[in-house]
């Protein structure tokens, strides 16, 4: 159905609801339980599947073009800063794969924008954004311009 | 009906779309306006949204300037020559100037880049692209964007932006309803920034069952970046220049990490090499200049990504399919397997997911590769977007009226897919356009151009009437039939797309047809367009969602009026195998060497087309080295290898 909902382990609370970027999870009004309403606009991204603390959604693939039998079942650890996944052939297979999604403690290094000190009337006035120049040059110099490049602009076919 | 009208006044800068152009936009414009009301309205959730929704294993435009690897003119040259000439360079050159200071800063908030062990500089997969595990690229930049902006709206779908009732062409905010709790929402705000989608989905997908959400780009991506610039009266630029992919077959998973660093290479179903010998032909048709495989050879100079599809396209049609793409080699190497798996882990998950289920281990068999249905956005190998300033110190004067990437329209911005010629940019280019129309946006605002905007109360009440029509009209009309869909007054949302995407495949230069269109039937395609557009006014929705999937499909619609105008104006074939004009299957450089620009009269409906001359950058290193191979070549001296 790309991604469904086991009826034993979803309680209903909404997670996949809130993240799904398709809105095609929604309640179920009999059963207070998560589902599926729109298979054909899944993206099988697992935005929901990693969002469900009670791990009652799975993806099975495509009926246009994937046969049963299959599994590929993800745990993400915010905490940890880690993603497991493993994926399960229809003949038996098995392949495991650990992954980091951040390398520092969640948020802690962006910085408040609001709260740094601000640009003068030269900086605003320059093309430089945020942060810049660093980064930004291989060398001492500023932001890259046409003129410092050397280049010009000519209209048309050229070569 | 009962929802209530919620107004959010007095903002400065509204980001209409959280994805990595809007997430970019709203961090930035703190900077640049710390006391300003900085706002983001986002049809899905910001922690999970838009093109990045699932993550990324790469970032495919960081230039590496800090270390010497590349200068912002070599991006500029590539994206040049893969896109046959066709962009804005100048936005080009900004976004590369820039970029690098984004990926940094990605680096610094906890992106996990990868770093080759050997130069301690970021693992290079080509010479644009860098390696990340990059699961939770949209989390992270989406928290930069909650720590800048005042407020954000999630599950807001933004149908309209509103336009100056006291100034003529100039922009006052933009409305849209919610959809949980289907309140009508309008956001009352000095500059808008556009950084909504581009678009999957107008065009028949080769999967029209369940796998039809098995897009390239993601569902979601309704064309609302295009639908709210051309329903607010702003120029388009490069519109027909839609893209199709060379991906693993039905899953589509991506293929850049497999060709640059797995170093794995196509072959037909007979095990040959088939790209070159396509060559000589096509060169008759595109030129030596766009299409010079020895140059290739001997430069970083590419073969354009659309000429290659023409290879495997006319390869399959000639009956020696399928196009195999030979991993068995590479994936005997145990790093190289990890990379290929989790190349599709971090970014398109339903690949994996489909080769468990049919059992393809790449190590055992190479997979089967294809050419997807098309696509029209502008931050990939295609440019197609709105026409926006670029940067003063840079632009050319055709190419500058005040502020970078403001649009025709005073006051409204774009980034990401909303900016037209600015291909390559991908997510890293996108976020770094967000950033660029922040500071602009905060100084149009400081410059006091934002004075004495008014939206009246008609203009707020009939934008109303018309969100919420699709809703009323299938009340009227569901209890007329005994029960399902098939209602003589109305059409679903589900059934328009279907209608949408049939006529643009089979008048517009879709997959069936082999990608081939001529003048008669975009023509016909033009006329089934406009009747469409009657009928959807017409267009019933039984709930909320569907509401959301009517406002998408209309999206999709002013997006696909706007793709054939474009395709019928630009009379050549400027991109072979991305589409195919049959009346003119040559390009012509004579008289087509200029950007498409064309403007949608909102009082009329009408059309406007025109061109707008293409500048290119010169003078630089390689383009004088390049030269002189010519010349050499010119002169018979043997070139040297």
């Amino acid at each position: 159905m790309p991604t469904f909902v086991y009826m034993t382990r979803c309680d209903g609370c909404g997670h996949c609801v809130d993240i799904c970027p398709s809105d095609i999870m929604h309640i179920d009004t009999t059963y207070r339980r998560a589902y599926n309403i729109e298979p054909d606009m899944c993206w099988e991204c697992y935005s929901c599947v990693k969002a469900c603390p009670q791990f009652a959604i799975d993806v099975r693939g495509y009926a246009d073009f994937a046969p049963l039998g299959h599994s590929v079942r993800v745990r993400r650890e915010e905490e940890k800063g880690t993603i497991a996944w493993r994926i399960k052939f229809r003949d038996g297979t098995e392949k495991n794969f650990l992954s980091p999604i951040t390398t520092k403690p969640w948020g802690r290094d962006i910085p408040k924008l609001a709260e740094v000190p601000g640009p003068n009337r030269e900086l605003r006035d320059s093309e430089l954004l945020y942060s810049e120049p660093k980064f930004i040059r291989f060398d001492d110099g500023g932001l890259h311009t046409l003129e410092k490049a050397g280049l010009a602009f000519k209209a048309g076919v050229y070569y | 009906m009962a929802y209530k009208t919620i107004i959010e006044d007095n903002i400065d800068v509204l980001v209409v779309g959280g994805g990595l152009g809007g997430t970019g936009a709203a961090f930035e414009a703190r900077y640049w306006g710390q006391n300003k009301k900085i706002v983001i309205a986002e049809k899905a959730n910001i922690d999970r949204s838009g093109a990045v929704a699932q993550g990324l294993y790469a970032i495919n435009c960081y230039m590496g300037t800090r270390w010497g690897e590349n200068n912002p003119e070599d991006h500029v040259r590539y994206a040049r020559i893969d896109l046959m000439g066709m962009v804005r360079e100048d936005l080009l050159f900004d976004m590369a100037r820039h970029v690098d200071s984004t990926v940094h800063q990605f680096e610094e908030w906890g992106l996990p880049l990868m770093r080759n062990p050997k130069t301690g500089q970021y693992q290079r997969e080509g010479r644009w692209q860098i390696m990340i595990h990059g699961e939770s690229y949209k989390p992270i930049v989406a928290e930069a964007a909650k720590k800048s902006a005042d407020k954000i709206f999630n599950r807001i779908c933004v149908t309209h932006l509103l336009v100056d009732d006291a100034k003529a062409n100039r922009i006052a905010g933009a409305v849209g309803f919610n959809v949980r709790t289907g309140d009508y929402h309008v956001f009352k705000s000095k500059t808008v920034i556009c950084a909504a989608g581009g678009a999957s989905n107008i065009f028949k997908p080769r999967s029209v069952g369940e796998g039809a959400g098995r897009v390239w780009y993601a569902p979601w991506s309704s064309g609302s970046a295009y639908g709210l610039l051309i329903e607010a009266g702003a120029k388009m630029t490069q519109m027909e220049n839609r893209i199709v992919l060379a991906r693993f077959k039905d899953g589509y998973g991506p293929v850049g990490a497999y060709f640059l660093h797995l170093k794995t290479y196509t072959q037909n179903g007979f095990g040959e090499e088939y790209e070159s010998k396509w060559f000589p032909e096509l060169q008759k048709l595109v030129g030596k200049e766009y299409l010079d495989p020895e140059v290739s050879h001997r430069t970083h100079r590419p073969i354009p990504t659309c000429l290659r599809n023409h290879a495997m396209i006319n390869e399959v049609m000639a009956g020696r399919g399928p196009i195999h793409m030979v991993t068995m080699q590479a994936f005997q190497d145990p790093h190289l397997e990890e990379v290929g798996w989790e190349n599709f882990l971090g970014m398109t998950i339903g690949q994996a997911v489909l080769w468990a289920a049919t059992d393809v281990d790449p190590k055992n068999e190479n997979p089967e590769l294809t050419t997807s249905e098309p696509y029209v956005m502008g931050s990939h190998a295609t440019g197609a977007g709105g026409w926006a300033s670029g940067p003063e110190d840079v632009s050319p004067p055709e190419y500058f009226w005040g502020y970078n990437r403001m649009m025709t329209v005073e006051g409204l911005f774009g980034a990401g897919d909303a900016v037209g010629g600015t291909p390559h940019a991908f997510s890293s280019g996108s976020f770094t356009e967000g950033r660029l129309a922040a500071k602009a946006a905060c100084k149009y605002i400081d410059d006091g151009k934002a004075h004495g905007i008014r939206v009246s109360d008609e203009q707020i009440e009939r934008r109303r009437k018309e969100i919420y029509k699709p809703l009323e009209h299938y009340k009227v009309y569901r209890n007329e039939v005994v029960a399902g869909d098939v209602n003589p007054n109305y059409i679903t949302p589900r059934q328009g797309l279907s209608r949408l995407q049939k006529l643009m495949d089979e008048y517009c230069g879709g997959v069936t047809v082999g990608y081939m269109t001529n003048e008669k039937l975009l023509n016909i395609c033009l006329k089934k367009l406009k009747v469409m557009e009657e009928d959807l006014e017409k267009v019933a929705a039984k709930d909320l969602h569907e509401l959301l999937r009517a406002w998408e499909l209309k999206h999709r619609h002013r997006t696909s009026e706007c793709v054939t105008h474009h395709t019928l104006f630009r009379k050549e074939t400027r991109w072979p195998g991305y589409y195919y004009r049959g009346d003119y299957m040559k390009l012509d450089d004579e008289n087509w060497h200029v950007l498409t620009v064309s403007r949608r009269d909102p009082n009329t409906g009408e059309y406007t087309m025109e061109k707008a001359p293409c500048y290119h950058l010169v003078g630089d290193l390689e383009d004088k080295a390049l030269a002189e191979l010519k010349e050499r070549e010119k002169a018979g001296v043997a070139a040297d290898h």
